[in-house]
């Protein structure tokens, strides 16, 4: 094993326990970490959700050059599916395989015809699905509840374990996200994601190398759909109850934002978005009204002055500080 | 011998104007093709009419004699079809192994095993073997956007045989390159297509460079086909003369 391979599995080892164990109270072995509390944790899993969501938005904006509106569309599409199966006694498993299939075939119509369009006009394409979705998810009280909703969703029983306490919901969303995140690292390092790049960056010439450019556009903006499916899957049993709110288009828009200011086509980005687009408003809670005002002035100043986002902006403060430290990735 | 590309009747007009006028021509297996005339000529648009990026308004085009007319342009390239750009099209974010290792991996078992299989696609040797072909050893693992622009026309036509294509077809491969370069491209290209026998057609305004690299070339004015033949021919051609020098 090469330096720096040893050097990121270590890494990726202690991330990991960082995440396993951050909501745990170590008082009790003799650490002096009291660990998070029920709310923390909620906030943790929600990040963890959201980041799923954000990492198909980063597939399809940051590594194939296209636009999508419609996240949070998808999302709910992924959360009623779970919440209307598992109520219907359809266990966990199967309604989230169903929650993300759904959203890539879903995905897959909608990129039909909108592979005739481009950037903008596709963004319009997905922007009309996302408010058509919205009144599908308040409108059609038969099936989704309307605007009161569907209550009652309960947390899964994973290989015998109940994952209704908080805790144990959090480490069965963590071992999930951390699935679809392997998912993702491995089809982005695959030949796929090499076809993924020169798409976004020279279609023409992608073309004129055998890449089937409609049909990898078309798979990216599936595969992306499909995370929010699957994110959606995740989000329904973590709150328990879903009304159409969550998946209007305004946070559609959230989901672009977060994975721009996070850093679009870097694999990080969207974590980091996530991370800021849950934790925010949390710290800013003393601005009450005034914090989306904030959260907008920033959001411009890291435009401003670093387009490629949070995670581009530490590889710039890192070569800066340590200019031996290797190249910036851009 | 054997015919690689077949144009027969081509034409393609932009509103009211023709920019391609029933245009034949065949090009013969291992053969390097010259296609020259003056700017407006209809080269390009003849060029993306092969292409696939272009559909004409007549014609067919045939390679290998099936015919391919309006295919796109990624299915051309996975029958055996690649080309250079007049303008650098290489892919700047990505080292100069992994651009290649890109240009073949469509060529390389299917969709789904290209997605499990290793992250190569088991091009690395063959890459490997291309950059030493085009004498960018040292530059490998440089990002393509670094390289200066002689070693990215280098690095342009390198990536259009990675695939092992039967024909490549050439846009101005020598537009902004300088004399020592164009030397070594010229040589590359020869030495490549004896090598491997693959057929050539090459839209080229540097007339040193073409008459000295094709075996054979045609000459366009306002879309019609005026000449074709030997470069000593072309040379002493009185129509070529008129429609460059335009007396």
């Amino acid at each position: 094993m090469s330096r720096s391979a040893l050097r990121w599995s270590l890494g990726l080892v202690l991330l990991g326990l960082v995440l396993v164990f951050v909501p745990v109270n170590l008082t009790d072995y003799g650490l002096p970490y009291p660990g998070l509390k029920r709310y923390g944790t909620y906030i943790m899993t929600l990040w963890l959700v959201t980041a799923v969501a954000a990492m198909g938005v980063n597939l399809i904006v940051g590594y194939s050059g296209q636009e999508t509106l419609a996240q949070a569309a998808f999302l709910g599409i992924g959360a009623y599916t779970t919440a209307l199966l598992t109520k219907a006694g359809i266990p966990f498993g199967l309604a989230f395989a169903a929650s993300g299939l759904l959203a890539f075939v879903v995905g897959i119509l909608l990129g039909i015809p909108a592979l005739r369009v481009q950037k903008h006009y596709l963004a319009f394409v997905t922007l009309a699905f996302a408010v058509m979705a919205w009144l599908v998810f308040r409108n059609e009280q038969w099936l989704t509840g309307g605007v009161m909703g569907l209550s009652g969703i309960k947390r899964p029983v994973v290989f015998g374990i109940n994952t209704r306490p908080f805790l144990t919901f959090y480490w069965f969303v963590l071992a999930v996200t951390a699935i679809l995140t392997f998912c993702m690292w491995w089809m982005l390092r695959s030949p796929w994601g090499r076809a993924f790049t020169a798409l976004r960056e020279n279609p023409v010439r992608a073309e004129s190398l055998g890449i089937d450019v409609r049909l990898y556009k078309l798979l990216t903006f599936a595969i992306g759909s499909a995370y929010g499916g699957f994110a959606g899957a995740l989000y329904a049993p973590l709150v328990e109850f879903i009304d159409p709110s969550p998946f209007a288009l305004s946070q559609s828009f959230l989901y672009l934002l977060m994975v721009v200011v996070g850093g679009a086509g870097s694999f990080l980005g969207p974590f980091v978005g996530a991370a800021i687009a849950v934790l925010l408003p949390e710290w800013l809670r003393f601005t009450e009204t005034y914090y989306l005002l904030i959260y907008a002035f920033l959001v411009m100043l890291l435009m401003a002055f670093c387009p490629g986002g949070i995670v581009a902006l530490v590889l710039r403060l890192k070569a800066a500080l340590l200019p031996k430290a290797g190249k910036v990735q851009p | 011998m054997t015919s690689v590309l077949d144009v027969k009747n081509l034409s393609r007009a932009f509103g009211g104007l023709q920019a391609v006028r029933d245009v034949s021509f065949e090009v013969q297996e291992g053969e390097i093709l010259g296609i020259i005339g003056p700017n407006g000529s209809g080269k390009s648009t003849l060029f993306n009419c092969i292409l696939g990026q272009l559909v004409p308004d007549e014609g067919e085009v045939r390679v290998d004699g099936q015919v391919v007319t309006g295919l796109r342009p990624s299915e051309l390239n996975r029958r055996g079809v690649s080309r250079t750009f007049q303008l650098l099209q290489v892919f700047p974010q990505l080292s100069v192994r992994e651009n290649l290792i890109l240009a073949g991996q469509e060529h390389r078992g299917s969709r789904l095993r290209r997605l499990f299989g290793p992250r190569d696609a088991g091009l690395t040797p063959d890459a490997n073997r291309m950059i030493d072909f085009f004498r960018l050893g040292h530059l490998a693992e440089e990002k393509a956007g670094g390289l200066s622009y002689g070693q990215q026309k280098l690095l342009d036509a390198a990536m259009a045989f990675m695939a092992g294509p039967r024909l490549v077809l050439l846009d101005e491969p020598a537009g902004g390159v300088n004399l020592t370069m164009l030397a070594s491209l010229k040589e590359r290209l020869q030495a490549i297509n004896a090598e491997t026998r693959a057929t050539f057609v090459v839209i080229e305004h540097n007339m040193e460079f073409v008459m000295s690299l094709c075996t054979r070339i045609l000459v366009l004015a306002e879309g019609r086909l005026i000449a074709a033949g030997t470069p000593g021919e072309i040379r002493s051609n009185p129509d070529v003369i008129e429609a460059y020098l335009g007396h």
